[in-house]
């Protein structure tokens, strides 16, 4: 069975590792900070100028100077920074965030990833994510196998413009956990009930499949 | 305003000198800390051919929105389109041209500029649209693109939450974004803020942005409309 977007978030909040510094993208990835475990203590950075994410406010906290990188209601969390957008972005092309979490449309075998256009019918702007591929140790991506049409987005080469080259490391989909080394992607876990043979077909870049290849556990 | 007084009473004052085809930098990030008299004020003055450099263009109906509900943007420079509608209309038709920026380089472009550095390398956007025809050059076994800053914008427009007669400024939370940096980059730095204090009141280790930065300083009203309310559950 697929994973939800909620469960995509839960296996990748098992990738936080104790004092990580980590950036959060919008959609899935902001999912991944319900399920922070609890023995562990992270901080989110939020591009436009927070480091120390909190939980969403009350009605009575809401605050509009205070907003994520989604621009949603937010709340800083015991310990947090505030900061102008040159320093954000300085923390992130510095290399001083451990992890980045993203969507995209597509990823590829070389790594690159494209997220922010499609040429003539959708335009998102990059926001964030080009600084932010560019300068994680530690880039997932977590995003659906397949578009809305069936089409994988793992792919030989991208057809869409591009995010960042060379920087996926690793991707989780409702389907998958992929690892991207020496130059093609590794099938390390399978979603519950999910089929090897499954994954190979709904994938149009070749897989190699893990000799440690097992199902996810949550 | 004389010596060092930086305080104007009126929009009329603050935006004085603001003429057609001028280039605008404008602060905030979303919907947070923008300068949105300022900005009604340009609206309402009818200047045409802007070129207005500002992560967003606002929502339909609010900020830079209403700028480009008058079309009075002839090249918007920013980072994230988002669903603001109009905006990707008037990109996708062409009608107004749009310089897409990745916002780490936009933050940093601007920096420089008011900082008086032409130009840096950077990492982000290398084998992307966005670096062709620029310069690249290999630092260290990697490849960075090289980005220039801006001119100095004929008019920044920035909000922050406190300043004093001398136009040193005080942010507050993450309504800082852009506007620090944009106070440094502008020939006439004018600060909407929601208070304006006596000179030596602020405490100085706490100053975010020193006043020889700021020209005109008027205390604005804010509707400080939220784009999207979440709130826990």
């Amino acid at each position: 069975m697929s994973l939800s977007k909620e469960q995509i978030a839960q296996r990748i909040a098992q990738e936080l590792k104790d004092g990580y510094y980590v950036n959060l993208g919008i959609g899935i990835p902001t999912l991944v900070a319900n399920y922070v475990p609890k023995n562990i203590e992270i901080m989110l950075q939020s591009e436009n100028g927070l480091l120390g994410m909190g939980e969403f406010p009350s009605d009575d906290q809401v605050d509009p100077d205070l907003i994520n990188a989604g621009k949603q209601t937010v709340t800083a969390s015991k310990g947090a920074a505030f900061f102008d957008s040159a320093e954000s972005f300085a923390m992130i092309r510095g290399g001083h965030v451990d992890l980045t979490v993203l969507g995209a449309f597509e990823v590829d075998v070389k790594g690159n990833l494209a997220s922010w256009m499609i040429p003539g019918k959708l335009i998102k702007g990059m926001g964030g994510a080009m600084d932010l591929v560019a300068g994680a140790e530690n880039i997932i991506v977590a995003m659906t196998h397949a578009n809305k049409h069936g089409v994988s987005k793992i792919l030989n080469k991208c057809s869409l413009p591009l995010t960042g080259v060379q920087c996926v490391k690793k991707v989780v989909t409702d389907l998958a956990v992929l690892e991207l080394k020496d130059g093609a992607f590794h099938l390390m876990e399978l979603a519950p009930e999910v089929t090897a043979e499954e994954v190979v077909s709904k994938t149009e870049a070749p897989l190699v499949i893990s000799d440690q290849l097992k199902t996810m556990s949550f | 305003m004389s010596g060092l007084d930086k305080v104007v009473t009126s929009y009329d004052e603050a935006l004085n000198g603001l003429t057609d085809n001028m280039l605008l930098m404008v602060g905030g990030f979303g919907l947070c800390g923008i300068p949105e008299g300022l900005i009604d004020k340009v609206a309402a003055t009818g200047v045409k051919g802007l070129t207005c450099i500002s992560n967003n263009a606002g929502v339909d109906g609010f900020g830079l929105g209403k700028l480009l509900e008058k079309r009075q943007i002839k090249t918007m420079i920013g980072s994230y389109v988002g669903e603001n509608k109009l905006f990707e209309e008037l990109f996708l038709s062409g009608e107004m041209e749009v310089i897409l920026t990745p916002q780490g380089t936009l933050a940093e472009k601007i920096r420089a500029t008011g900082a008086g550095i032409p130009g840096f390398y950077t990492a982000t956007g290398y084998g992307t649209k966005i670096a062709e025809g620029k310069e690249t050059k290999e630092f260290d076994g990697r490849m960075y693109v090289l980005e220039e800053a801006y001119p100095k914008a004929d008019f920044a427009l920035v909000k922050a939450w406190k300043a004093d007669r001398y136009g040193n400024l005080v942010f507050r939370k993450t309504a800082r974004n852009f506007n620090s940096m944009i106070a440094t980059a502008g020939k006439c730095t004018v600060v909407e803020v929601e208070e304006i204090v006596e000179a030596g009141e602020l405490d100085p280790d706490l100053i975010h942005v020193p006043g020889i930065y700021v020209h005109r300083v008027i205390k604005g009203k804010f509707e400080k409309r939220i784009e999207q309310r979440t709130v826990k559950s």
